[in-house]
């Protein structure tokens, strides 16, 4: 890999980056705050490199535009935030059906309904749960800096080529908006021929691509299929980053731009004496469940810290070694948590152990 | 001896599922020969949405994309923009384009998609067994508007094909009938211009036909032809609504006479 040098950018530019470098030359977005950036940017960049950006009527337009691109064989992408997120469920359930690879963006915003543009993470449950109609899941990947709203748009693309279904980015308005500096790799870019995609019956016989299964017994055959297929997700594509030491006596788990205050409430308690680790998960699905049962086994305490009610922490609880004590510090409606809070939870929890199931500031 | 009528190459050799007497199998067939007389079937790419005509590719040997229900133009907009040299084609019944899909079409059309959209109107819900759709005629009876459609309550039957036919991204714009033979040899005549519209890439070309749906409207073959012709005509007038090679817009009057 060749390094290029740094340069100072906006997360939402630096996604839209990632996606031209991972070779999609297809958008198809609709105009929802705090995320035109990147529709902004790809408006200009995409004919450049002889793409094809597509100002929708609607995001049901703009998913079905991405399934269609999806099914004759490119790399496209769609961005939105929540709302417009919600109106794709329809089309996500489709090209999960159909499994048609492609990547959206989700640069959340709050809600439950029109909410605000603040940065939140009320969308872990949409995401990660399905969303759509049926049985189902997205790859989601939840960046955390500059550098990984680039590195992980390529590495959405590659995953949903390689297991052909959709994955999502679920980052917000802090990494959208944030500037960093980011190091461009150029890293060897191989899309994996498609056979199956629709390009007319040249040369071959007629290709279909369906998710309506009538005959008998056919759809709890494809359900199963696609089980499997998530099955060997989880086993093989789980993201996770950790920062833990040898003795813990706590153990917090975050993602996205919050991770970025645990990280710092991490050093404060660290300077304090507290032994603390911290896991990252940065495949939401799959979630590294196995990071944190190990751990989780030898330290006892995990502390959940998200910027929402307490969505994450359902999968952390699924994830935890039977018997440890699970605690939840949440701030939703696009309140954050400082670490100076973030450490008196450590400190409560370390001295009162799990008294309450949960606590919330 | 000669042969003068076969099968087209196109059209699988199976039977279909449609009713006794519904239209959709004579669509197939025009569209296969059609597919077949500009040898379209190796560069074609087919987007059925959801109907009776969802079984497409069951019956025409094509590629074949299956879209969520209305959305099949937006689906047939990214295929045709990843692959501007195949031919892409969507197939829609009356609740699929006109009901929920009218944002996606209205917007394919008004964008110019370089595509065809053929709309099969019977003026009802069928596969779903029979509901009011947006082209139902006033006073028609369905399994949601028992009493017959009501303007006070269900407002009136959509025209696709005039709103459709002024917006400036549209190349082409025709309504045909199924309901005799020398109907259908217009239909078919209107169906290659329009094909042959997005083969000149002169923009998106919209074709309604008059269908029956005897099983839903309760009626014989015989009568479904009847009520076509004495009830649903004088309220889908046929014609050529636009024809961009002609140079003008044609009014529906003259073009009712001009063509069909
Ligand atoms: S229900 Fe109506 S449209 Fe559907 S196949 Fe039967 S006759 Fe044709």
């Amino acid at each position: 890999m060749h390094m290029k040098e740094q340069r100072m950018m906006h997360g939402s530019i630096a996604l839209a980056e990632g996606a031209i470098t991972a070779g999609c030359r297809y958008y198809f977005g609709y105009p929802i705050t705090p995320q035109n950036e990147i529709p902004e940017h790809l408006s200009a960049r995409l004919p450049e490199v002889g793409g094809v950006f597509i100002q929708a009527e609607s995001e049901i337009a703009s998913i079905n535009m991405l399934l269609g691109a999806a099914a004759a064989g490119a790399r496209a992408m769609t961005s939105s935030s929540g709302p417009g997120i919600s109106l794709m469920q329809e089309g996500l359930s489709y090209m999960a059906g159909s499994e048609l690879p492609a990547v959206v963006v989700n640069i959340t915003r709050l809600g439950p309904g029109l909410g605000g543009i603040a940065a939140c993470q009320g969308d872990y449950w949409q995401a990660t749960r399905g969303g759509g109609h049926g049985d189902y899941r997205l790859i989601v990947l939840a960046p955390n800096s500059v550098q990984e709203m680039h590195d992980l748009a390529i590495k959405a693309f590659e995953l949903a080529d390689q297991y052909r279904n959709p994955a999502l980015i679920l980052a917000d308005a802090i990494l959208g908006q944030m500037k960093e500096p980011v190091s461009f790799a150029e890293p060897k870019i191989k899309i994996p021929a498609k056979p199956w995609a629709l390009t007319g019956a040249a040369g071959r016989s007629p290709q279909l691509i369906k998710s309506l299964y009538l005959a008998d017994g056919e759809m709890e055959k494809h359900n199963w299929r696609m089980h499997e297929k998530y099955r060997r997700l989880q086993e093989k594509e789980c993201l996770v980053e950790q920062d833990l030491e040898e003795h813990m006596d706590i153990l917090l788990v975050s993602f996205g731009s919050c991770s970025r205050m645990v990280n710092s409430a991490v050093a404060l308690a660290r300077s304090q004496g507290y032994k603390v680790g911290h896991i990252r998960p940065i495949s939401l699905f799959p979630f590294p469940e196995a990071a944190i049962r190990d751990v989780s086994q030898r330290v006892g305490k995990v502390l959940t810290v998200e910027m929402n009610t307490g969505q994450m922490w359902d999968d952390v609880r699924l994830s935890a070694y039977p018997g440890s004590q699970c605690r939840l510090m949440a701030r939703p409606g696009g309140a954050i948590p400082a670490p100076k809070q973030i450490l008196e939870e450590i400190k409560k929890f370390l001295k009162v152990g799990d008294l309450l199931a949960k606590s919330v500031r | 001896m000669q042969k003068v009528f076969a099968r087209p190459a196109t059209l699988l050799e199976t039977g279909f599922h449609f009713c006794p007497g519904c239209h959709h199998g004579i669509v197939h067939r025009l569209l296969c020969e059609e597919l077949d007389r500009l040898s379209l079937a190796d560069r074609a790419v087919g987007v059925p949405g959801v109907g009776c005509g969802v079984f497409l590719y069951d019956y025409i040997g094509i590629d074949t994309c299956e879209a969520p229900h209305g959305r099949a133009t937006a689906v047939a907009t990214g295929i045709k923009r990843v692959l501007p040299q195949q031919f892409v084609f969507t197939y829609q019944g009356d609740g699929d384009l006109g009901a929920i899909g009218t944002a996606e079409v209205i917007h394919a059309a008004n964008r110019g998609e370089n595509i065809t959209v053929i709309f099969v109107n019977n003026s009802v819900y069928g596969m779903t067994g029979g509901q009011m759709a947006p082209t139902t005629l006033l006073g028609q009876r369905t399994t949601t508007s028992p009493a017959g459609r009501d303007c006070q309550n269900d407002g009136y039957p959509l025209r696709l094909t005039e709103m459709l036919a002024p917006l400036e991204g549209v190349a082409f714009a025709a309504r045909v009938s199924l309901h005799n033979p020398a109907h259908v040899k217009k239909a078919r005549r209107a169906l290659q211009q329009a094909f042959e519209t997005q083969l000149e890439k002169r923009g998106f070309s919209f074709m309604e036909f008059i269908s029956a749906c005897p099983t839903n409207w309760r009626l014989t073959p015989q009568q479904s032809i009847a009520h076509m012709e004495e009830q649903m005509l004088s309220v889908f007038p046929l014609g050529i609504y636009k024809d961009t090679t002609a140079g003008v817009l044609q009014k529906e009057g003259e073009s009712a006479n001009a063509v069909l």
